[in-house]
């Protein structure tokens, strides 16, 4: 393989993973511009979506129907999430409500646990065939899948948010909540809409790349925390900038993996969320990385 | 709290767990006690941080295992002796805070939250990686318990003493600070960051003091961890750990200085309880299972009840 086949070879299996961390990166971007919540358990959502998907489709469900159902149930539970922990202390101190995510992931983590087990599901491919070959890469086709889905949900979600009134409606509760409220918006109401969609979004996320990495009870921590990086990287309040983000963190992971170790591969998020701290507060960032507080 | 009163109440502290020390024979209860003692020493570091300087660390299990394997590698690899090896990882706890929190106290609420998960994160995979120095994923083995001249650290019941006294001591120390003229600033700071600065306190100084100071304390408690195992690996350091702390800290009360241990008490005793309980309610096998999803679930519920934490808790009370 010569280098530059090498080269393509990372840049396309880090733009796979950053396909996935760029939808779980959304998840945050949503639930923080909406709520000004980080919400910890988002990368149990994509282990719930993982673990669901394998197990409806070894019921026999069709893929199709499996990935709309998974989606749908952890969307659900996004909602309940919202209603039965967040919204009763959505006027508590941030810290406080980052904690009760903590418990909630903690809790789903340990119910996945209780249900699946600790061993590892694999989940057939979407489609069934050998690799692709693209300007020297190699691409198993689940790949293609991820990159694809992960299109459409973006596509979907700039309609959604440009194009209808919910979705007008959901931006606007992000740009400033109290005009929102005065404007007639029911802010609750969009609170309840931002978890469900983080929740669906995780799902997709947990579905796709079950045919590549195993699901796994404890798949969530590190999932989570990558998109929480990727979120970061696009400034936390900015859809494209997660999704950017993403792809930008899986590719440097990838790269670093390739080239330097592939021990330290999941360090890398990490230097760059410390490197994004200090580049900020130098001032060198031309966009701002939202505090909590600011409208 | 007066000076003379906490003394006073430093004093009665040392005599109970003296006495528990001499009177309790179960190591399940003394090895419960011990832990109570080591995490409430590195919530106490961590509520300074939170409570007093108003920020959050995600990493501090980063300076556990900076003390924990410091001290370790000193006595296991290098022969050297336990108290010195001691001191050594207190001072690289407080050396390695001061150098993170150098750029980092820059920067504010969640950037500085960010910050040290990475720190946190990044210390856990050298701790693997660094196999030549750290015995990688198996662990460093043979780190001999603390003593004075014969006097060998090596039973849990005086380890409990070790363990306690040196709680005890860092507590009041802290509380002499918090009382003190930077104790009053750190109150201000902790108030209204802008006020604090147009008031004169040099704000970033004072941060990067406390989260020295929390470095060192947390440094500590690893290190007296290590000499007490006599056997260290990286899995106990990770992320969880630093959650963990941070729970234990908001569980307690930030605002007060028992409050980090007032939360380590609850949560060492919270997971041995579910632990023991459970078995009882059901006869099956995933009682261990079972376990985490009670943990997350009653941390949950104390939360959205107590917003305001055990020390809260009692404050209104009284």
């Amino acid at each position: 393989m010569t280098a530059a086949d090498q080269l393509a070879q990372y840049l396309a299996s880090g733009l796979v993973v950053g396909g996935v961390y760029a939808l779980i990166g959304l998840g945050f971007v949503i639930v923080y511009s909406v709520t000004r919540v980080i919400n910890f358990a988002q990368g149990e959502f994509v282990m719930l979506g993982a673990l669901l998907m394998v197990t409806f489709e070894s019921r026999g469900l069709g893929a199709w129907a499996a990935f709309a159902l998974t989606i749908a149930c952890v969307a659900a539970l996004g909602a309940l999430l919202e209603r039965a922990a967040v919204h009763p202390i959505a006027n508590a101190p941030g810290l406080t409500i980052l904690i009760v995510t903590i418990g909630a992931s903690i809790a789903l983590r340990g119910g996945a646990l209780v249900v699946w087990g600790t061993d590892p599901f694999a989940l057939p491919a979407f489609s069934a065939g050998p690799p692709l070959h693209f300007l020297g890469a190699t691409i198993v086709r689940q790949g293609i899948w991820v990159l694809g889905v992960a299109a459409a949900v973006f596509a979907g979600l700039w309609f959604f948010f440009t194009r209808t009134y919910p979705g007008t409606a959901v931006r606007g509760c992000a740009i400033n909540a109290r005009a929102a409220r005065l404007m007639g918006i029911p802010v609750e109401r969009m609170w309840l809409l931002a978890f469900a969609l983080s929740g669906a979004l995780g799902a997709v996320a947990g579905a796709v790349i079950a045919p590549i990495t195993y699901a796994t009870y404890d798949m969530g921590l590190m999932l989570g925390l990558k998109g929480f990086v990727a979120a970061v990287l696009g400034g936390l309040v900015s859809p494209p900038g997660a999704i950017a983000g993403g792809f930008l963190l899986g590719v440097l992971e990838s790269l670093s993996a390739g080239f330097l170790s592939s021990g330290y591969k999941d360090a890398v998020a990490f230097v760059v969320l410390i490197v994004i701290g200090l580049v900020q507060a130098a001032g060198w960032l031309p966009w701002r990385v939202a505090e909590e507080g600011e409208t | 709290m007066t000076p003379g009163r906490r003394w006073a109440l430093l004093a009665a502290a040392a005599v109970l767990i003296g006495a528990a020390g001499g009177m309790v024979r179960s190591t399940y209860v003394l090895g419960m006690l011990i832990f109570i003692a080591l995490n409430g020493m590195a919530a106490l570091g961590l509520s300074l941080v939170m409570g007093f300087a108003g920020q959050v660390s995600l990493g501090q299990a980063a300076f556990y295992a900076i003390g924990a394997y410091v001290s370790g590698v000193l006595t296991a690899s290098y022969g050297w002796n336990g108290w010195l090896s001691v001191a050594a990882a207190v001072l690289a706890g407080a050396v390695s805070a001061f150098l993170v929190g150098l750029p980092v106290f820059r920067l504010s609420g969640l950037l500085l939250a960010m910050a040290t998960l990475g720190f946190g994160i990044i210390v856990y995979y050298v701790l693997v990686n660094w196999s030549a120095v750290t015995g990688g994923p198996s662990g460093l083995t043979g780190i001999p318990p603390l003593a004075v001249g014969g006097f060998r650290f090596d039973t849990d019941a005086r380890m409990l003493w070790l363990a306690w006294g040196c709680l005890l001591a860092v507590l009041g120390l802290a509380g002499n600070v918090v009382d003190s003229r930077i104790g009053r600033a750190l109150r201000a700071l902790h108030g209204s960051p802008a006020a604090a600065e147009a008031a004169g306190i040099a704000t970033t100084k004072l941060k990067l003091g406390v989260f020295a100071v929390a470095g060192a304390t947390t440094a500590l408690a690893g290190a007296l961890y290590a000499h007490y195992l006599t056997f260290i690996n990286p899995s106990p350091f990770g992320f969880a750990f630093s959650v963990e702390l941070v729970v234990m800290v908001v569980l307690g009360g930030t605002a007060s200085l028992w409050g980090g241990v007032l939360g380590a008490a609850v949560v060492v005793l919270l997971a041995e309880g579910i632990r023991s309980l459970l078995p009882l309610l059901s006869a099956s096998h995933a009682a261990a299972e079972y376990e985490i999803v009670v943990f997350g679930l009653v941390l949950m519920t104390f939360m959205i009840l107590l917003p305001g934490g055990l020390a809260g808790l009692a404050r209104r009370a009284a």
